[in-house]
This record gives structure tokens, sequence and C-alpha cells, in this order.
């Protein structure tokens, strides 16, 4: 086979690949998401992710699909890996597992209390943090957590911190509202949460909460508290991720109409 | 291929085993067993209540290994990790698949006709997101005319042996929470018990038993919380001081984090007749990182010894307390009496994941000794006086601070893949590995829409040019006598000794190997068409005749970075294992087949 031959195969080859979907306005945009985690997204549609899907597939003129699947480990790789979608809502901007789009919004983790406990605690080095009970939420992948547990750990303040997996019990409703609701029951005195879930949850407890970014945003240089967090595409699909990037761009303000509507605490990078 | 296996009914099959239990032929007269060994049969995973792997039977041997071909093969159709093995009963083998976990009945007198059935159990989709390491179950047990075994999504069935009609059906553990099994049953006496996996997700490990009659619930025993849990009463009694005391389920972890404290139950369990005791390992202390669950995190990285009626805790030993390492101890406990010292004592042998094997007295579960099998640094030694491990401070992990160079690697020096025991050369067969790793730094992740901090674990070859091992460890001596040096990868399949002094194992890159009992001389081997990390049987077909049977489907933990889906770009993936695996691609590749060898 000629070079040239073999040059205009491989063109082939592509465009029945991702290509072709960013050639193709009328082939649907996959998604992949997880069917019951709110405020991110669930299979009624109802997660600012699934919104902020629509925004993009509306921008592209395609029609929207979805491949449910709870977000555990191996996600990635059974879902936009396994070519069952071709775009994924939420990941950090530095994931290396798939090819980030750029960043659509950057929140961080918060401190949440009861409005009537006046605690406004912004800080770990809080010295209440010592006394207080802390709830915080555990991944437990070996070795991995959030960044609460290393900021309480490196100070020595243990004794007076609650689990709540960030898994939940997944056969209720929303299986990551229990750490905010034991910050409503009292059953804590102060949270530390991812801020999208945090702020959502938050504004849906019979008493009021109040939530407060973690300052600084990073403890120690290893530790940080705010992340970007981008779409992801299948590594090599650079159409899709280029076409995505355009619409974050495009469509900015009405993302961050969704994004503050679900009440996700926004932050800027620090300059 | 499939040439049928003669078709004259076995006179021997009905006995799973009618070897007497002391005096097998060619072994020390010292030399006693908890219980039959297998013999024309293969009823339970391990093929006896003492995890020993060895088959009395000896037509194939030494001399005539090198004639074994293939005589059939069964392609299940799900090229996931074949972990386990098959079950021979009454002239039919019985396969349990990785998830969706049907269970395929062949009737060994007519194989590569139909199945004499399929049961299809058509577990909950949900748990294969859940599940860590591949979809793998580890095997059934045959008990009182049923096949029981578990299913991915934390339930348990026993089925028909003769028809495939599903007996009972029992949900034990929950998806929902985490929860998923993998590990094989074992029934002791009316009792199944069972074990749950899923420490990564917050699960609080246990063993139940259900009722073999009807699956209902009898009971539960957790290994963390208080001692009423845990089914802690008066005639506990651990050895050693440091696993004495009140309720240390709870007060060695920090407040509640036993709640989420892992310790879960994903490997073997063996039984002791004649004690009424089973014993089984402990997972790694979940959920938190080491640095907040300050104190010894029991009972996670435990033996356990449980009475098999009641389920109370007889003794337990913490063999490594307050893992930084994910140093999982739910390895096999081989169970079998030897002369120690000059005089009859009843053993229990733990090969760990640590790099030591753990020689106990089963009674009461003091450390007879307790010696390294592959390179192992973060341990200088063992402490016998005390049980606990001579550490070397500078291998332990903390988060934010680079520790380079810890052997083993999380994977351990063997991880859940069993070992076999021949009484006649009184040596144990280990599948072995041989890997260290880095442990550093900080990178995001993201789950269930949470960014977290992830250590970045890098494993690779351990020193020495190679990656796997087959040790023949002398227990008695506490050395090893031998090994077959694997250069490529580790190995990841399980033991299979027998009275013809052949040693059979496989390796991730598909050679199903025999070797020489006494000298690790290779005497047989044959290339599969995927990778082994399932473990080996033998039996009598209905001819008469020996065979023996191993999975082919790379898969599992280590396994897993032989499927396409997984990219050797990245050498976190797999949880770092990837840097110990990334030639496999280049060996062997997903695939579903059980090979039947004979003459």
């Amino acid at each position: 086979m000629s070079s040239a031959s073999s040059v205009f195969l491989i063109a082939l080859l592509l465009a029945g690949g991702p290509e072709r979907i960013a050639a193709h306005p009328s082939l649907p945009l996959r998604v992949c998401a997880d069917p019951n985690n709110l405020p991110f997204s669930n299979d009624g549609r109802e997660g600012f992710e699934n919104r902020i899907a629509e925004i993009v597939a509306r921008d592209l003129g395609r029609p929207l699909e979805y491949f449910w699947m709870p977000q555990r480990r191996g996600f990635i790789r059974n879902t936009l890996k396994a070519d069952r979608c071709d775009l994924v809502m939420g990941v950090p901007a530095t994931s290396d597992a798939l090819q980030p789009t750029r960043p659509y919004y950057r929140s961080t983790y918060v401190f949440v209390s009861r409005r009537d406990r006046a605690l406004r605690v912004t800080s770990f080095d809080d010295p209440r943090l010592g006394t207080l009970v802390i709830g915080v939420q555990v991944t437990g992948d070996d070795y991995a957590n959030p960044p609460a547990a290393q900021a309480l750990a490196s100070r020595g303040i243990v004794s007076n911190v609650r689990g709540f997996t960030v898994y939940g019990d997944y056969s209720r409703p929303n299986p990551a509202s229990g750490l905010i609701d034991a910050v409503a029951r009292g059953d804590v005195d102060v949270a530390v949460a991812w801020g999208p879930l945090a702020g959502y949850f938050a504004a849906r407890e019979p008493v009021p909460l109040e939530i407060a970014p973690v300052l600084p945003d990073a403890d120690g240089g290893l530790v940080r508290f705010a992340f970007d967090i981008a779409m992801g595409v299948r590594r090599g699909d650079a159409t899709l991720a280029a076409a995505v990037d355009r619409v974050i761009a495009r469509r900015r303000a009405e993302i961050r109409r969704v994004l503050r509507e679900y009440g996700v605490p926004l932050v800027e990078r620090a300059s | 291929m499939a040439a049928a296996i003669g078709c004259r009914r076995n006179p021997e099959s009905g006995g799973g085993g009618s070897t007497p239990r002391g005096g097998v032929s060619g072994a020390p007269p010292s030399t006693h067993f908890v219980a039959d060994l297998p013999r024309g049969e293969w009823r339970m995973a391990a093929g006896d209540y003492g995890n020993l792997r060895y088959s009395t039977l000896d037509a194939i041997n030494t001399t005539n290994v090198r004639n074994l071909r293939v005589v059939t093969t069964l392609t299940t159709g799900i090229p996931h990790g074949h972990e386990g093995q098959p079950l021979v009963v009454d002239n039919t083998m019985y396969v349990v698949t990785p998830f969706p976990n049907n269970l395929l009945a062949i009737d060994l007198a007519n194989t590569g006709g139909a199945l004499k059935f399929a049961y299809e159990p058509h577990p909950d989709r949900r748990a294969v997101g859940i599940a860590c390491c591949d979809i793998v179950n580890r095997g059934a047990q045959y008990a009182d005319g049923k096949i029981v075994y578990s299913l991915l999504d934390a339930t348990v069935v026993a089925v028909d042996a003769k028809d495939g009609h599903e007996v009972w059906r029992t949900k034990v553990g929950n998806i929902d929470v985490g929860e998923t099994f993998t590990a094989a049953p074992l029934v002791v006496k009316n009792k199944v018990i069972v074990g749950n996996s899923g420490g990564e997700l917050g699960v609080r490990g246990y063993v139940a038993a259900l009722d073999l009659g009807s699956g209902r619930e009898l009971w539960r025993a957790y290994n963390t919380g208080p001692d009423a849990d845990v089914k802690i009463g008066p005639a506990f009694k651990a050895f050693y001081r440091k696993d004495q005391g009140k309720d240390l389920g709870v007060a060695t972890w920090p407040s509640d984090q036993w709640k989420l404290g892992g310790s879960t139950v994903w490997g073997w369990i063996s039984y002791d007749p004649a004690a009424n005791l089973f014993f089984y390992g402990t997972g790694n202390p979940g959920v938190w990182n080491p640095d907040m669950r300050v104190g010894d995190n029991k009972w996670s990285c435990a033996i356990m010894a449980r009475d098999a009626d009641s389920g109370e805790l007889r003794w337990a030993y913490q063999i490594v307390a307050h893992d930084a390492w994910d140093y999982d101890e739910i390895m096999e406990n081989m169970l079998v009496d030897m002369d120690w010292n000059g005089r009859p004592r009843k053993l229990l042998i733990h090969p760990a994941r640590t790099g030591f094997v753990f020689v106990l007295d089963r009674d009461t579960g003091e450390v007879l000794s307790a010696n390294t099998y592959e390179p192992t640094n973060w341990a200088t030694g063992w402490d016998l006086k005390t049980g606990a491990p001579v550490e070397d401070a500078t291998k332990r992990t903390k988060y934010g601070v680079v520790t380079k160079g810890i052997c083993p690697s999380s994977t351990g020096a063997k991880d859940v893949i069993p070992s076999a025991f021949s009484p006649r050369t009184g040596l144990v067969y280990i599948p072995a590995h041989n890997t260290c790793m880095d442990y550093e730094g900080v990178e995001a992740n993201y789950i269930a829409g949470t960014p977290y901090l992830g250590a970045s674990v890098k494993m690779y070859p351990g020193p020495g040019g190679y990656q796997g091992e087959l040790v023949a460890w002398d227990p008695v001596r506490g050395q090893k006598t031998w090994g077959v040096k694997e250069e490529k990868f580790p190995v990841y399949s399980g033991v299979l000794a027998t009275a013809g002094d052949v040693v059979f194992y496989g390796t991730m890159d598909g050679w199903f190997k025999a070797v020489d009992a006494r000298s690790g001389t290779e005497l047989w081997k044959f290339h599969c068409g995927s990778g082994i990390v399932g473990n080996p049987i033998t039996y009598l077909g209905p001819d008469g005749k020996q065979y023996v049977a191993i999975y082919s489907g790379i898969g599992g933990w280590m396994g897993a970075v032989a499927f396409p889906d997984v990219s050797i770009d990245d050498p976190n993936a797999g949880l770092g294992v990837v840097g110990t695996m990334k030639e496999i691609k280049k060996y062997t590749a997903p695939g579903d087949v059980l090979y039947v060898f004979g003459f």
C-alpha cells in the first residue's frame, strides 16, 4: 500500500470515529451521567449538569441522549472509554484519564453550620475545631480522601470527626445529602463539604444553614480546597473538545445562571 | 475441541474424600488433616476444610505428566477475570462465571454436548460499578444436593445440583451502601458462611451464617465495633496483650470511625471440625486515611477464629495494626497438624500479603514463626513475644510525604490467590509476587460529583529481576526450599498439589505449568488462550481417569490491565498496578475458557 493510500485509509477510519459526531450535527450528543446524584444529575434530568448538558446539545444543534451509570470507580472506563457516550459533565480540569475541556466553573469546599449557632468557621486553624463535632465526606478509595480529611489529620483533629461516605445510601433519592442533613439535625456542629452539594442541600433543609468557603483555598501547599471543573471527552477527541470549549465560551452567562440557580458556590481563581 | 471424557460411571465419585485423615501415603505419620482430602471429586472451593488444595489422586505423576493434553474446553462467554475454580460432584462439573454469575453444569459423560443446565441469576447490574477489582467470583460449594455461591450484588443463592432450579436466594448485603460479595462461601454443617467485600466504599466488614436449608440469615458477626457486634464474649481469649481488652473494635478507632471501618471478608474461610472453629482473615481498615484513624483499627488485617455454630469469636490475632499500605490479610489459612520442635501441634499457616509466612497454633492464636518469603522491608522482622512487627518507620506512608521503595507493594507478596500444601513434601506452594512501590503526592480525582485528593501509588518490579515466583516453603523450618521465578508477571494463579508429586499453577501470560513437588523442575506446560488467574483442580472422570481443570481468563485487580479499556499510559491506573503490568497486553488478552487436561 502506498503511503498516500495509507493516509487516506487513516482519514477514513478517523471519520468513522469521534470526528463523525462533530461533523454530523444530526447525530445525538451522548452524555454519561449518574441517574441518582443530585444536585449534579439524575434520570429525571433535574440536576445542574443535566441543565448544562441541554445547553451544550442545543448549541451544537444535536439531540441529547443519556447513558446512565452510578458514578463509582471505573465510571470513566465503563462509560466514556467504552464508547457508551461522548461527553461527561463533571471532571477536574487536571484529569488525565480523559481529555478535559476548558473549565466551566470553579467551586470550593465549604464549612456548613446552622445559622442559629452563629459559628462562622472559615478556616481549619479555627481553635474551636478542636472540640466541635465535625462532619466530613469520605471517599474511601485507598489512600484517597477529600481534602478536609487531610487538613484535619495534619492538625491532629481526629477524635471529634464523623465520616459520611460521598456515596451515601444509593437506595434513597438524594444519597449525598446525609452530611448536610446531619448539620440541620444538630448531629454535627459543622460540616466540610464540596460546595455544589452543600449549596444545594443547605437551601432545602428545614432550618437555615450558612455556608462559607474554606480559606485559604490551599493548605500547606499540598492540600487544595478549590477545584476547576471541566467537562470531559475521550482522549484524542479533539474535535468535540474544541466544539464544547466554544460552547462553554459562548454560553458562559447562561451556564453561570444555572449554577447560581442551584446554589453552587462559585469562586474565581486567585490571581 | 470437545472430546467426550468416556462414559463409564466412576465408582469413587460418591466420596468427596475417602481418605483417612492421617497417614497419606508418603507423608510423615505425624501429619494429620482436619478433614477428608479431595479424591474423585472437588466439592468445595479449596478442596477440603483445611484449605490445603491437595488431591490424593496420583494417576498423573512426575513421569507421565508430560503426556497431558487438552481433552475438552468450555467457553463461558464472559471475558473477565476468571478467579476461583469449578466444582466436580457426581460426574458433573459446575462453573460459576464472573458477573452475571451464571452457573453452568457440564455432564462429564457428555462433554462437548449440551449443558445439563445453565442457571442465570440476573444479579443487580449496579454491582458492576461498585466492585473494586474486576467482576470476579471465587467459587461455590456443594452441600446437601445444592450448589451454594454468592452473587456480586451481595446476594447468596442455593441451586439444585441436579436440575438447576433455584432453591433459595437471600439478599445479605446492600449494594446501595457499597457492599459486594466475591468470596466463596464455606458450608459448615447446616450453615452457609459468607463475608462481604467493599472496604473502599465505607463498608463495615462481617461474616454471616445462613441456614443451608432455607437461606435464612441466622447470625452476623462484625469485624469492627462493640464486642456485642463482634461477638466477643467470655470465651474470647486473644494470645497477645495487644489483642486483649474490652470493645477494642471501638476503642482502637477515633470517635465512631469503626462504622466505616472496612475489615471486610473477601478471601478464604477454613474450618477445623475438631475445634468447631472457622478461620478467616480481614481486609484493610476502610475509608479513612491512616493519618485520620489514629489507633490499631481492630479488627482490620487480622486472623479471626470463630465458633461455627454461634459465630462467637474465640481468638483474634491482628497481623498489622494501623495499616498504612493496604495490606489486607484475607489470605488463606491452611490447617494441618505437624510435628513442631518435636511435638505434634495444630498449625494454621497463613502466607501473608505483608511478605511474611505466619505459622500459628490454631487453638490459641500464638504465632510460632513469621519469616519473609519475598523481598520485604516495611518490617525487618517479627517479635514473637508481643506478636508485633519490627517496623521500619521510614517505610510507613504518611499523607503528603514521599515514601519510596516500599516492599512489598499494596498488592502484597501475594494476593487472594491461594497456596497449596503437600503432606508428602511438607511444603507450602505459594503463588508469590515481587513488587515494590513509591507512595507520593496528591492528585485530584473525582467520584460521585466530588473532587478528592488521592495518593499516587506507583508499583514496579522488586529487586532480583523477577516479578513472580512459585515459592516452595517449609513451614516447620521457616524457610524457602526452592522457588520457580517468573520474570514477567506476578503469579496470580492458585496452586494445586497432588499425590503424584506434581504441582500445578498458571501464569498471567497464559502458561499452565506442572512442576515437580520436590524440586520445582518444570515437567510440562501448555499455553492457554488467555492469562490464568484461577485455581487448578483435579478429579476423576466417569471413565475413572484423572483430569486437571483450570480457568483461562485474565482479569482481577492486576490482571485487568490486560483489558483494552485500561490505559497503560497512566502509571497510577488500577490503583497503581500498571507499573508492574504494563507488558501484559503484549502477551495476552481477555478470555473466558475452561480447559480440561488428561491423557
